[in-house]
């Protein structure tokens, strides 16, 4: 077993015809036959984009390809609209990779997924990953490793650098998620460490976090309550100054609140091993699960 | 991005908000004329800077007649002004507003954010205004009232009123509540019209006459909304951010500088902050956060390079890059071009990972410049030789 994702999930992916929805595409089907069933760009319907057929609308797309997912490269103008159609259509998972999508665009995207049947991960996020099965995403596929680590995090090439990690010290994995690094996303640390928790695969999990908001202390105290399995997490941005954005939107302290400091303490305190540098990831999970 | 306080008093006046009269100078005279426009003989010179706390820094003078305006203007336009927000330097003041004096019967807190928790817009008021909300918040949590505003139907009138009842405001005059839950929803309108990430009055205040005012205005923009808001990006002030980020946006890098002395070249940004902390773990400070992004060309690296270098505090720099997307061949191609156009007197760590790693290794070693530039291929030793380059 697998969360989320499985060599089954038919992928439609929004923005086919763009060159990273193009490149992008290529590389998951390159990755274990990644089932990329349909594109989706208004105005180029009917084509045929590499041996992929193009729609107008995700409805077309899901009702001739019965695709269940939808991996998401529309421009940050429009990528709000793009999912909102998604989760009109359905799609059980939406995985948006656009990077700077206007919050207020997000916050209504936040509304339409509640009570709705979609799952949403991102945006801002490299996508998700079943090593040996799928990849939807844009992360490296040859550095993972099939096996029983969970991953999760809000960051992208960090997340490499623990997968790479768990990989050399011999550890595979089961899932990997970027639930993205913007303030107001989809799926969060809870949503997954409670499905990793429920998945039979999966015995460990990493979780990689970063300062801004207090998305990492309250998965921290459901961990407690609920996930019997170890994690091992590492946080970044100790030495992020104050006020200041790093890089992703939601990565800031801001009036004192979501420091890389409080974050460590929570966990600990809830059980959690941090490791003490983002180089030591892997090595603590080896440590954890021996 | 952020404006200063007379251009978001523009903005929500534009919306209907009820702001003091006041005016612009950029002189010692202008703010003599602007004085002299506004009624009553009490004003207020207001030092124009981005950061906060002005009046505890001297930035802010309230000023009786116009020999009062004059020695006040002189005294803060072209000072340094330091508050907790500037760093111990200063920030340059260019720009005044000369607002009219007040009658102040009461002063109140009132903002408009993006909750993260709730994924809502929230309104948030006290009466406990002028002073830092956040120490309210830790002290007094039952003086900060909340109004969570539902997507689907937007902030509802009554939503306002409530604030408006819970701040007392029917105490003063019954009257006031009307036009309290209209300064409230006029400041959210302007909010979300505008795309702002916060929108801050501190204080609002109750005059005695019984109007109510924004006394102050802070307002900062979401920058992926930008694209939208042509006339807010108008309003950006370049002298109020550090040259070197001004600079990096051109090429758009995410640049952000620090005061230590390893500089650090990174790809993404949650790469980017535990290369910073593995830094300070090993004993040293980040002399900057850079990251370089997911579509890194050999011209953004060397544009990164030359504003690393620029910074005289950096004794080495650290390259970090873990190759998904960016492909390492690309990065080690940047880096050797970079090296022939920049004067390099200081040493290079160079750790590169992933996609075409093995091809960049051969890029680095073929270009001559092996005995500059220390190619390591792990993250830990990586950080450890560079913070021991960086003591020389």
């Amino acid at each position: 077993m697998s969360i989320f994702v499985d060599k089954n999930t038919k992928i439609l992916v929004q923005g086919i015809t763009g060159s990273q929805g193009a490149l992008h595409a290529r590389a998951c089907k390159e990755y274990c036959d990644t089932q990329i069933v349909a594109g989706v760009t208004p105005g180029k319907g009917g084509m045929d984009h590499e041996g992929t057929p193009v729609f107008n609308t995700v409805r077309d797309a899901v009702e001739t390809t019965g695709a269940n997912c939808s991996m998401i490269f529309v421009p940050p103008p429009f990528c709000g609209d793009a999912i909102l159609e998604a989760i009109e259509a359905e799609v059980d998972l939406v995985i948006a990779i656009t990077e700077g999508v206007p919050v207020k665009d997000m916050i209504t995207v936040a509304q339409a997924l509640r009570g709705s049947k979609t799952r949403l991960i991102g945006p801002n996020c490299p996508g998700i990953i079943t090593p040996g099965e799928c990849k939807i995403g844009i992360m490296p596929g040859f550095i993972h490793k099939q096996g029983e680590i969970g991953v999760v995090s809000r960051s992208g090439t960090l997340t490499y650098e623990a997968v790479d990690q768990l990989t050399k010290v011999g550890l595979g994995q089961s899932t990997c998620i970027g639930i993205g690094g913007d303030p107001i996303n989809g799926t969060n640390f809870i949503d997954c460490l409670k499905a990793f928790q429920d998945d039979d695969q999966t015995k460990g999990i990493v979780m990689i976090g970063e300062i801004g908001g207090t998305a990492e202390e309250e998965a921290a105290e459901f961990a407690q309550e609920y996930v019997k399995k170890p994690i091992v997490s590492f946080i970044c941005g100790k030495t992020a100054p104050p006020g200041r954005r790093m890089g992703h939107a939601g990565a800031i302290v801001a009036g004192g609140k979501g420091t890389a400091a409080s974050k460590i303490e929570t966990l600990e305190s809830c059980g959690i091993s941090v490791a003490p540098t983002p180089a030591a990831i892997g090595e603590t999970m080896s440590k954890v699960m021996s | 991005m952020k404006i200063h306080e007379y251009q978001a008093k523009e903005v929500v006046s534009k919306y209907g908000a009820t702001v003091p009269q006041g005016f612009v100078a950029k002189t010692v005279d202008e703010a003599l004329e602007a004085a002299k426009k506004l009624p009553g003989d009490v004003c207020v010179v207001k030092a124009q800077i981005h950061a906060g706390g002005r009046g505890k820094g001297g930035g802010v003078k309230v000023s009786k007649g116009l020999g009062e305006v004059k020695e006040n203007a002189e005294a803060i336009l072209g000072m340094q002004l330091v508050t907790k927000q500037t760093g111990p330097e200063g920030q340059l003041v260019k720009t005044l507003l000369i607002e009219e004096g007040m009658d102040i019967k009461k002063e109140l807190y009132f903002s408009v954010l993006t909750d993260r928790g709730t994924q809502k817009v929230v309104l948030i008021a006290s009466t406990e205004g002028g002073m830092n909300i956040e120490e309210v918040a830790e002290e007094t949590p039952e003086k900060i009232l909340k109004e969570f505003v539902d997507p689907a139907l937007g902030l509802r009138p009554f939503q306002c009123q409530r604030l408006a009842y819970g701040l007392g405001l029917d105490k003063f005059d019954p009257k006031l509540v009307r036009q309290a839950s209209a300064f409230f929803m006029n400041l959210y309108n302007a909010f979300m019209a505008k795309d702002c990430s916060m929108l801050e009055i501190n204080p609002v205040v109750i005059t005695g006459d019984n109007r109510i005012l924004a006394l102050d205005c802070k307002m900062s923009f979401d920058d992926s909304s930008l694209f939208r808001q042509k006339d807010i990006v108008e309003l950006r002030d370049f002298d109020e951010e550090d040259p070197s980020e001004v600079e990096a946006s051109k090429f758009d890098l995410n640049f952000i500088k620090l005061d230590g002395n390893i500089g650090c070249m990174v790809n993404g940004a949650g790469l980017a902050m535990a290369t910073m902390d593995i830094i300070q773990h090993y004993g040293s400070s980040p002399a900057n956060f850079l990251d370089v992004g997911g579509t890194a060309t050999e011209e953004r690296v060397e544009a990164a390079f030359k504003l690393i270098t620029k910074d005289p505090n950096v004794k080495a720099i650290l390259i970090n890059i873990f190759g998904g997307i960016v492909r390492c061949d690309v990065i080690a191609g940047g880096v050797v071009e970079a090296f022939k156009k920049v004067d390099m007197s200081i040493p290079v760590v160079v750790r590169l990972q992933g996609t075409n790693a093995e091809k960049a290794a051969d890029i680095i070693k073929d270009s001559g410049l092996s005995d500059k530039i220390i190619m390591i291929p792990g993250f830990a030793d990586a950080a450890k030789k560079a913070v021991e380059v960086a003591q020389g």
